[in-house]
This record gives C-alpha cells, sequence and structure tokens, in this order.
C-alpha cells in the first residue's frame, strides 16, 4: 500500500518538477517580449562574439610595442585611418587591444562567477540539505565571510595569493561564495516545506533523493539568475582590484579592467584612452544586468498574470 | 502612532539639513574660491606651501631614512659639512674648515657664534654631544629600520646589541677649544667627510633631546617615536625652526631670526601631503601649493607652457635590467650580450622620459667622478642580438622577466611602461618571456634580493655623490640580486674604496667601470633628469642633484 | 528586547575572536616580511633578520598571537608601518574621515534615493520611471573610480567648479581640527570659509560613493512602493476618495518604509567596499585609502587593528537595523 502512495507523491514531485520546466519555458516567452531582455541580450551577444573572434576582427597585435610612434612622453597618437581608436602610450593599437580586451574581461566574468557559483552551491546544499549543525556552522561561516567589506576581502585574498589574473579570479568568486550559499539554502528551505516535498516526505521517500532529486534543482533558478548579474559585477571588481594595483602579471595583456586602472593618468592628456575600456565595462555589464533582471522577473511567480 | 511616524520626520530633517549644508556649501565656495586665488595679500607672500609626496615620519635626522622627512630636516638642521648648493662637492657648513693626515683623525674647525633654535650655543662640545648620542644608541634605537644611516656607514655602536651588528667606524669624539674637535675614527675612511654631509648626520640641540627626549618603542611592527624630542620638539641650527605638526594636517616651520648665516626669506614653510601625483599638480595648477617635487614627465613640457616654472634637477641615478646568472641561460655572456643589443633603450628614453634625461651605457651617471667614456657600448641591434644568440648556443630561451608595482622612482616613473616595452624588445628577437611581478616594498625588493628573479627592473638613487655608492653598493661583493663571483671586479672595487689617494681612486674606478661593462651584468639604461614644479612667482628656488633644496633662500616676487 | 541585545552583544564575541585568528593568520600568509617593508631599498639580510628578532617575528605563531590578543584586548594595535604612529592614533585620525564621508554619502543617496523610487512608482510605466530605472541601473554598472575620474576631469579640471582631490585646501592654514570631522570642527570653531572648504571638499567624493547606494534604494523603494500600491487598503482607500497625499502619508510610504530601511541598513558594507576606491580616487585620508595601501606595505598592525574594528562596526550597525525593524514595524517581533 505505502509503496503505491510513495509512487504517487513521487509522480506528483516529478509533475512539481515538470512545471519547473514549464516555468523556464514560460519565462523564455515572456523574456522575449520585453526590450529591456533584449538590449541586454544584444550587448551580451556582441560581447561574447568580439571575444571569440577577436584574433579574426583585431587588426594589429595587441601586444607589440612601437616606441617610434611616440613622440615623447605624454604624447599620445589620436584616432586616425589605419588606427582607428588611435594608439596607446607605447604606440600599440587601442582598437586591437580593446577587442583582446573583451576575451580577457569576459574569462574574468565567467571564471570568478563560476567559481563563486559552485562554491555557494556546495555550501548552500550542504547547509539547505543536511540542516542542524552543518547548517548551523555554515551559515556561521558565511556571516564572518559577510562581516568583511566584499572587496576588502577580495583584496585581501589577491593579495596574498599573489599578483595574476587567477588569483584575482578566484578572490571575486571567493567574494561571492556566500551570496550563493545564502540564496540557494533559502531557497531550498522554502522548497522542503513546499507540497510535494512535505508528501514526499510523509510516505517515507529517502531524504536524500527529495533533496537532490527534486527540492535542489527546484531551487536553482534564483542561483542561476544571481549568476547572470554576478557576471556583470565580477568585471566591475576586476576594474576595481586593477585600480588599486591587483591584477594580471602582465600589463601587456590587454583586460577591460586592467586598461581603465591603467590609463587613469592620461585622463587630461588622453581621455580616450580612459573612455574606451570604461564604456566597453559599463556596457557589458549593462548586458547582463538587463539580462538577469529581466529573467529575475520572468520567473518571478507574481509576475505571472 | 507617533513613534511609527518617527523615520518619515527623520528622513525630513535630514533633507531640511542636506539642503542647508549645500546651500552654505554654494554660498560659501564663493567666498572663500576668489579670497585664496587672488592670493596677494603680504600674508600669502610670507608663505611658502610645498606638497609632500608622504607625511615625514619623524623630526629626528639620526632616525629618518626616507627622502620626504629629510625634505623637512634639512630645513631645520645643519651638519658639520653640507655639499654645495646645486651640486656634489663638500663645502664648510656648521664647519668652516677641517683637515685629515691619515684618514683616521679628523680635526675641525667650527664656525663661531652659531646658536640652537633653543638659544644654547653650538660648540665643540655640541659636536662631541651629537657623536656620542649615536655612538650610544641602545635598544630600539639600534634598529636598522631607526638608525638607518649610521649602520650604513658607521657600522655599530658602543655597545652592540645584536650580533648582525658590525663594529663602529667611530672610536672618539675630542674638544679641543671651543672651536676645535677632533674625530678619531677605528679605521681610515676617505669619504667619511662625504658621510658627514648625509642629512642624517645633522646637528642637533642636546639640551632639546635631554628636556623632552629621543626614547623610541620597537612596538607592534615598526619603531614608534615617542621621545617628544623626534616629533614635537625638533631643535637645530638650521634658517627655519620647527612651530608644530599637526598629523595627516599640516607641518609649519618659521623663520630663525637668530640663524648665522644670512636670514630665510619667506617667513613661514607649510608642508602639506598630497600623495596623488596628478593631484599634486593640480594643486599647483590652482595655486594651493607653490611646489611640489616629481614632476611627471608627461607634465614637464604643458606645465611649461602653461607658465609654471619646472626646474630640471641633474641626474645622480641609474636605471637598469639586472641579470641573476644564477638562472640560466644567463650564465651566458652571449646571451647578456644578445639582452644588451636587443633592448631598444633610445627609443623607450625618448618616448617615456623627461627631455634631458641620457640613455645610460654604465653603472653610474656621468657626474660621479669615475664615470669612463670609453667603455663598451652596447647599440641597439635586433639583427646582432639574434646572431649572438645563434653563436651561444643555448635551446631554451625562456627568461622570467621581473618588475614592480606600486612604484615611482626618479629612474622609473612607469616600471610597467618600461617592462612591456622592453618585454616587446626581447620577444621581437626570439626569447620567450614570462612575467613576475609584486608590490615594490616588501615582495618585489624582497625577493630580488634573495636571488628569486632573473632579469628584473631595479635601479639606485644616490645617497651621496662617490662612485662606491653605484658601483661599490652594487658589484663589491657576492649579490644574490646579481648571482655571480667575479673575483676581479670584487678585488679592483675593495681596492678602490681604501685608496686614500683621490686621483688613483678615480682611476681604479674607470677601470672598474670598463670591467663590469664587458662583463655584462646587467642593462642600465637611463640616467632620468627629475623635475620640481614650482609657481610662477617663485624666485630663487634651486634643485640639487642630492635633493638637498634649501627653502631659506626661496622668495616670491 | 534588552535579552535579545545582550543575546546579540556576547555572540559577537566569538564572530570577533574568530576573525581576529583568520585575520591574524591571513597577514603572515601574505608574502612578504615588515622588516623588508621598514627598510626598503637598503635592507640586507643581517639587517631584516635584526629586526625580525626586535619585533619577535621569529617566536612561534601562537606566542605572537598571544601577544596581538593581549594587546588588543586593551585597545593597543601596535604601530603603523606606514607612518610610524600607533594605529589607535590613525584610527582617531581615518575614522571621522570615512564617517564624515560615508554619512554625507548615504544622506545623498537617502535623500535622492526614496523621492526617486517612489515618484517612479506613482508614475509606473511611464518615461520618467524608465528614466529613472536605466539611471539606476548605469549607477550600478558603472567602475566606482571610473565615476570618480569622470566627475574629477568634468568638475574639477574642465569647469573647476570644484577640489580636485583630499579634505582642504593646502592654503587654508588656521584651521583646527579638535574632533576630525572636518565639517563639525569648522562649526565649533565658528570657521566659516573652512565649513565652505571642508563641504566643497566632500562634494565629488560622497556623490561618488553615494552612486550605488542611491541606485540601489530608488530600486528598492520603487518596487516596494508599487507593492503598497497593489494592496487592497490602498485601493479601498482610493476609493474612500481619500486625497493622494493622505494616502501617500498613511499607507504608502509609511509600509514602504520596512524594506527601504532594511536595505538602507545593509548599505555599510557596500559603503565600505566603496570608500576604498572613492578615497583612493580622491586622495581622501580616510580608513578605506589606509587599510588598502596598508596591504601591499606590509602594515601588519594596521591591517588587524582596522580590520577587527570594521568588522565589529559592521555586526553593531546590523544589530542596530535588527533594533529599528521592531520599531518601525511592530509586526516583527524580535526573537
Amino acid at each position: 500500500m505505502s509503496l503505491q502512495v510513495a509512487e504517487s507523491a513521487i509522480q506528483q514531485a516529478e509533475h512539481a518538477d515538470e512545471a519547473g520546466g514549464g516555468l523556464w519555458r514560460e519565462a523564455f516567452r515572456r523574456l522575449v517580449r520585453k526590450p529591456a531582455a533584449i538590449i541586454g541580450a544584444i550587448f551580451v551577444a556582441i560581447f561574447v562574439i568580439v571575444a571569440v573572434f577577436a584574433p579574426l576582427i583585431a587588426p594589429y597585435s595587441p601586444t607589440a610595442t612601437d616606441l617610434s610612434q611616440i613622440k615623447g612622453p605624454g604624447h599620445i597618437p589620436g584616432p586616425s585611418s589605419t588606427h582607428w581608436l588611435g594608439l596607446d602610450d607605447l604606440g600599440r593599437d587601442v582598437f586591437s587591444r580593446m577587442i583582446y580586451g573583451a576575451r580577457q574581461s569576459l574569462v574574468v566574468g565567467v571564471v570568478s562567477m563560476a567559481f563563486g557559483m559552485v562554491g555557494g552551491i556546495i555550501l548552500g546544499l550542504l547547509a539547505g540539505g543536511l540542516g542542524g549543525w552543518v547548517d548551523a556552522t555554515i551559515m556561521r561561516f558565511v556571516d564572518m565571510m559577510l562581516a568583511i567589506p566584499g572587496l576588502l576581502f577580495a583584496i585581501g585574498i589577491a593579495a596574498m595569493l599573489g599578483q595574476s589574473l587567477v588569483s584575482v579570479m578566484i578572490a571575486i568568486g571567493v567574494v561571492n561564495i556566500p551570496v550563493f550559499a545564502r540564496l540557494l539554502r533559502g531557497q531550498m528551505l522554502a522548497q522542503r516545506e513546499a507540497d510535494y516535498a512535505l508528501a514526499a516526505k510523509s510516505l517515507g521517500v529517502k531524504r536524500s533523493r527529495i533533496i537532490l532529486g527534486h527540492v535542489f534543482p527546484n531551487s536553482l533558478s534564483p542561483v542561476i539568475v544571481q549568476g547572470t548579474l554576478t557576471l556583470a559585477t565580477a568585471i566591475i571588481e576586476a576594474a576595481g582590484l586593477a585600480f588599486l594595483g591587483l591584477s594580471g602579471a602582465d600589463p601587456a595583456i590587454p583586460e577591460w579592467g586592467r586598461m581603465l586602472a591603467d590609463t587613469q593618468k592620461f585622463l587630461t592628456s588622453a581621455p580616450q584612452l580612459v573612455f574606451y575600456p570604461g564604456i566597453a565595462i559599463v556596457l557589458s555589464a549593462l548586458g547582463f544586468t538587463l539580462l538577469g533582471e529581466s529573467l529575475r522577473e520572468a520567473l518571478d511567480p507574481k509576475n505571472r498574470r | 502612532m507617533h513613534r511609527r511616524r518617527g523615520p518619515v520626520r527623520a528622513l525630513t530633517a535630514l533633507a531640511l539639513g542636506g539642503a542647508l549644508a549645500l546651500a552654505a556649501a554654494c554660498g560659501g565656495g564663493g567666498q572663500s574660491g576668489g579670497g585664496n586665488k587672488a592670493g596677494g595679500g603680504s600674508g600669502t607672500k610670507d608663505v611658502f606651501v610645498w606638497a609632500l609626496s608622504d607625511q615625514p615620519k619623524v623630526l629626528d635626522s639620526s632616525y629618518a631614512s626616507d627622502g620626504e622627512t629629510f625634505r623637512v630636516t634639512r630645513q631645520i638642521y645643519e651638519g658639520l659639512v653640507g655639499t654645495e648648493a646645486g651640486g656634489t662637492k663638500i663645502v664648510p657648513a656648521l664647519a668652516t674648515q677641517w683637515d685629515t693626515k691619515d684618514s683616521k683623525t679628523w680635526e675641525f674647525t667650527l664656525k663661531k657664534g652659531v646658536k640652537f633654535h633653543d638659544g644654547t650655543d653650538f660648540n665643540a662640545k655640541s659636536v662631541c654631544d651629537n657623536f656620542e648620542r649615536w655612538y650610544n644608541f641602545t635598544g630600539a634605537q639600534q634598529n636598522p629600520a631607526v638608525s638607518t644611516y649610521w649602520q650604513t656607514t658607521m657600522g655599530g655602536f658602543k655597545k652592540n646589541e645584536s650580533e648582525d651588528l658590525g663594529p663602529s667606524l667611530y672610536k672618539s669624539c675630542e674638544a679641543k677649544a671651543d672651536d676645535k674637535v677632533v674625530i678619531t675614527l677605528t679605521n681610515p675612511s676617505a669619504s667619511f667627510i662625504s658621510v658627514l654631509a648625509l642629512p642624517s648626520f645633522a646637528m642637533v640641540s642636546m639640551d632639546a633631546v635631554k628636556k623632552y627626549g629621543d626614547t623610541v618603542e620597537m612596538k607592534g611592527d615598526a619603531p614608534n617615536y615617542t621621545g617628544k624630542f623626534s616629533t614635537e620638539n625638533p631643535v637645530g641650527t638650521g634658517a627655519y625652526k620647527f612651530v608644530s605638526w599637526q598629523r595627516g594636517d599640516k607641518l609649519t616651520l618659521e623663520r630663525f631670526d637668530g640663524y648665522h648665516g644670512e636670514k630665510a626669506k619667506i617667513k613661514t614653510i607649510v608642508f602639506r601631503a598630497i600623495g596623488d601625483g596628478p593631484a599634486r599638480r593640480q594643486a599647483l595648477e590652482s595655486g594651493e601649493i607653490d611646489g611640489f617635487d616629481q614632476v611627471e614627465p608627461a607634465d614637464v613640457e604643458t606645465m611649461k607652457a602653461a607658465g609654471f616654472q619646472v626646474q630640471e634637477r641633474a641626474a645622480l641615478n641609474v636605471g637598469y635590467v639586472g641579470f641573476n646568472q644564477k638562472k640560466k641561460p644567463l650564465d651566458n655572456p652571449k646571451i647578456r650580450q644578445a639582452i644588451a643589443h636587443a633592448l631598444n633603450r633610445d627609443g623607450l628614453v625618448k618616448a617615456k622620459y623627461p627631455p634631458g634625461s641620457e640613455v645610460a651605457h654604465q653603472w653610474m651617471p656621468p657626474a660621479i667622478e669615475g664615470y669612463n667614456d670609453a667603455v663598451t657600448k652596447y647599440d641597439y641591434n635586433p639583427e646582432k642580438a639574434k646572431q649572438l644568440i645563434k653563436e651561444s648556443g643555448v635551446t631554451d630561451l625562456s627568461l622570467e622577466f621581473w618588475y614592480p608595482t606600486k612604484v615611482s622612482r626618479p629612474y622609473m616613473p612607469d616600471p610597467a611602461a618600461n617592462f612591456q616595452a622592453f618585454k616587446s624588445d626581447l620577444e621581437a628577437v626570439g626569447f620567450k618571456v614570462t612575467t613576475k611581478t609584486y608590490p615594490w616594498n616588501p615582495d618585489y625588493l624582497e625577493k630580488v634580493d634573495q636571488g628569486q628573479a632573473g632579469i628584473f627592473l631595479l635601479g639606485w638613487n644616490a645617497d651621496f655623490a662617490d662612485a662606491d655608492n653605484f658601483i661599490g653598493t652594487f658589484f663589491q661583493q657576492f649579490n644574490p640580486r646579481y648571482g655571480f663571483r667575479n673575483k676581479e671586479i670584487f678585488d679592483i672595487l675593495a681596492k678602490a674604496e681604501a685608496e686614500p689617494d683621490p686621483a688613483k681612486r678615480v682611476e681604479l674606478y674607470k677601470e672598474a667601470n670598463k670591467m663590469i661593462s664587458d662583463f655584462v651584468p646587467g642593462v642600465p639604461y637611463v640616467h632620468n633628469k627629475s623635475y620640481v614644479g614650482l609657481a610662477k612667482d617663485v624666485q630663487g628656488f634651486k634643485t640639487d642633484p642630492l635633493s638637498n633644496e634649501q627653502f631659506s633662500i626661496v622668495s616670491r616676487g | 528586547m534588552l535579552r535579545f541585545i545582550v543575546r546579540r552583544l556576547l555572540l559577537l564575541i566569538p564572530v570577533l575572536w574568530g576573525l581576529s585568528v583568520a585575520l591574524f593568520l591571513w597577514v603572515r600568509a601574505l608574502p612578504g616580511s615588515p622588516a623588508q617593508a621598514l627598510l626598503g631599498e637598503r635592507a640586507t639580510p643581517e639587517k631584516i633578520r635584526q629586526i625580525e628578532i626586535a619585533l619577535g617575528l621569529d617566536q612561534p605563531l601562537y606566542v605572537q598571537y598571544w601577544r596581538f590578543l593581549e594587546k588588543a584586548l586593551r585597545f593597543d594595535f601596535g604601530t603603523s608601518i606606514q607612518s610610524s604612529r600607533p594605529v589607535v592614533e590613525e584610527m582617531g585620525r581615518r575614522f571621522p574621515a570615512t564617517i564624515e564621508l560615508g554619512v554625507t554619502a548615504l544622506l545623498i543617496a537617502v535623500l535622492i534615493g526614496i523621492p526617486v523610487g517612489y515618484f517612479a512608482a506613482r508614475r509606473h510605466g511611464t518615461w520618467l520611471d524608465q528614466l529613472s530605472v536605466s539611471a539606476s541601473l548605469v549607477g550600478i554598472t558603472i567602475p566606482v573610480f571610473f565615476l570618480a575620474y569622470m566627475l574629477r576631469y568634468v568638475f574639477a579640471n574642465q569647469l573647476g567648479w570644484l577640489p580636485n582631490t583630499g579634505r582642504q585646501e593646502a592654503r587654508m592654514l588656521d584651521v583646527e581640527h579638535p574632533t576630525g570631522f572636518y565639517v563639525l570642527d569648522a562649526i565649533v570653531t565658528g570657521n566659516g570659509p573652512a565649513l565652505s572648504d571642508a563641504l566643497l571638499h566632500l562634494v565629488l567624493p560622497a556623490v561618488t560613493l553615494a552612486t550605488i547606494p542611491l541606485a540601489i534604494i530608488a530600486r528598492i523603494t520603487r518596487a516596494a512602493v508599487l507593492d503598497v500600491l497593489n494592496e487592497d487598503y490602498v485601493r479601498t482607500a482610493e476609493a474612500k476618495g481619500l486625497t493622494a497625499r493622505t494616502i501617500t502619508r498613511r499607507h504608502v510610504l509609511r509600509n514602504a518604509m520596512l524594506p527601504v530601511s532594511t536595505t538602507i541598513g545593509l548599505q555599510f558594507g557596500l559603503l565600505m567596499s566603496g570608500a576604498i576606491l572613492t578615497e583612493t580616487a580622491f586622495a581622501f585620508e580616510g580608513v578605506g585609502k589606509f587599510v588598502a595601501q596598508a596591504i601591499p606595505s606590509r602594515d601588519y598592525a594596521t591591517l588587524q587593528g582596522f580590520i577587527l574594528v570594521i568588522a565589529a562596526l559592521f555586526v553593531l550597525i546590523n544589530l542596530l537595523v535588527d533594533i529599528s525593524y521592531g520599531l518601525i514595524d511592530p509586526r516583527v517581533r524580535v526573537r
């Protein structure tokens, strides 16, 4: 008897999952009708295409210097027909550097987001899934991480790991771990109280199966939304760290945040060098943010009318 | 109900407050801006505002070792000897003449009628008291971070408290008469007189030291200067006396009317710390300050064009790319020569250094005796570099290239730019370059000095104008930084240092420069001029190769 | 309520203790030693060893930690390498600067953010709403220091309306600083020019620092007001014919205040992160700049002392926020 009932409870749970899948489909339908989402998607698409096809688009090497172009300190050649965005202070083609910079920035955004997301999911899953003292311990730990201002925390980690882009990405990732962990845990706690989970539980379905098979996947959508938003903040945070002197070892390798930080000294003499990476960062971050926000709204059951 | 309306009401109050504050800001702004910019009143002409890049650490010159601290103490104190204004020659200061027969016993005749700011007399006893004070340093005073220059030049103390301290070069001091003093050393030292010109060897009022105290504590990780003499009551014989120091805000000096020399022209000197380079320039442009040091190379011409004074300072420095011969393939002389030919030094100096900077071909600037015009020069020649690489037979052409962040030095205003240019040059002739970078102090300096770097950017500013302060410091003994043992070079430098005859000494250094250049322990690339920016109406300012600029001769037109 | 506060304060002890251990280990895991940092270019291995012995850096870690803890409990955090002054003295100098900046920024964020969010919600769907939403999005995505330099470029370099950097005009000589809050100092000493000077120097950094909190507060306010406007009781009130103003005052603002005040309370961490960048970009000598510089300088004492105090403040402010919920909304039961 109990077996039969259990079966039906599981079916019900699977039904809930289907509703989850349906939720995504429906969200997508709502998404394509939102202008903000379309704009965001376009920005992101351009960003990704440029990043992937950088070697095909860039007309020059992004790293080869040509000092013969520089007449003296402070001389920075502006845009011309051969160099669309001009040269930088070491005679490199700025357009090519911007194109290649998209690549590095995308890598920084994706890797640090992934690092934070995976770390956060592990902690959140343990806390939300096991509960009890595990939950309490993990959450105290998360609280302690959150008690240090994010940027300070990131500086601390990056400084400890040494000057490299990898340590920057790890630092940004670690700072985002508590955010993801909290989000997932909260969502899982709510889902555990959902009807289907309670029903399955009362029928003696194994806890691990309920949690891993149903509660966890149903709790993921806000985590994915947060991931999209984190792509934006990661790029901005990388720029902030670069400004404080923490970035990749080699300044010749173009990365927007680094370029923005390193060109501040030319603000009065050659402001264009500052504006290009600055605007590129704002637009790409805006793209991810618009997309993430629209996704959040589309997934919000309140907006399902 | 009442309570629940709280936040809204509080917000309204805040809004009103904010609006008032803004109104005050806008209203007041006009007045203060106008008042300051006009600045023509008799008051402002008698004030000279100088922007330091950082706060001084202490006002006791014997505890100081950084340029911004010395910038201040140089106005308050004087030494027995000094360097000529704008040059490197040793000239009389508190001592009018001196004599030595064996470089071991030094007799000084002192200037008469000199008074300290506290009214006490300066005489032979003061000199001996000062030397005895330094020699008798104890506890935290013996810390190398506190008595840095005493230890680098004179060695240890009367009672060394650390086994790492060597014997003291100082032996004794005797006041023969009020104006006659004899200082005896434990060993002959020809450079003793140059050492005395260092700002750390300035004469202070021992009365004031006793009255206010000069204690130092090592607390936490750094020296804390608890003695009030060292921070709040410095007393010297200089043209300016100390008035007040509000930390983090300003430090004020005032003309000393009892000065034994020509009295200072401007009554008040104010030091402010402005940490941000562009902000210093902008402060000068807006009339907030009257002068600052280390004008950015890129700003020199634009500031001149805008009518500001930009004064050149002779270069007593060298910027170089160092090689660590412990790291392959840098042990191969052909590879080292190849690198020397591969680097486009002229291109870099022309593009990134201020006008007047020179491309370096040896490890010390031309202004210092011992410079040798006949050393081997390695011109920029990528083809020759490739040829040399081929001849060397080395196949693994990977190099680890180090550069520092968080630093701007006169010889290296923008290390990252130098690095990128040189890296591009090296790659062009076939080297595979990997990058390493650390913040300048402590990480970079520590690791480079431990011999961890392969090739690295470094340089040196003179403490005093002597070849020993350059090539002697670099190459007189084994240095893990360069990772080589070359007995010929070590020997000739040791011989030169001990040589009492100045002419012979110069010849030895010339010879040493030639040997070093042939050995290629690295590639010197620049002797950089540095620049002081001054307001339009500043007169009489004179730059000095050792940054020993006296503000007492400055006036405002 | 009192028990709640006491318990939360007691809970502060293990968090701070854990943090002090973590901090202590972290600064020692940083590459490079403070002895080298003190000596700079003139370091030799002998001198470094001599200093390390003098500082006790050769002792086992637990001995060092115990010494640190013992002193920290007496509020003695040692001496800063950067300035050769006691860390506590540096706190007295830097915290007022940052608090002055942070409070001004928060004021700007609240005073502009709430009205903007409110009006955007009231005019939901209009161009005004769209504009405020897009503006707040840009506010969140623009790198803080980029904004700082743009503002400096426009308002200081090009227009010359506002000072470029720092807290005080260098030529202001007869100014006293009894408290370290420059605005307050000027008021206390009755110094008019100093007051306007201090305020002018605050404008650009405060606006920069305010941007992100402002955008967030505007967005939260907008969302909260929209939620409340959709509630039945507001519709009822509208149906009853109450004026828009009365509805606003009696219902909408008060009910929307809870999420908004929560958000304001949560801005502390964000403000501190922003202060690091803002202070560095404006050469504003506050906590953020000092701590950011302390890391590459290996200023152990400063890092340990300042970060502990910042974290303690953070936890305390969170507590205050929690308590204030109870005051704003009686429905929130303090447990």
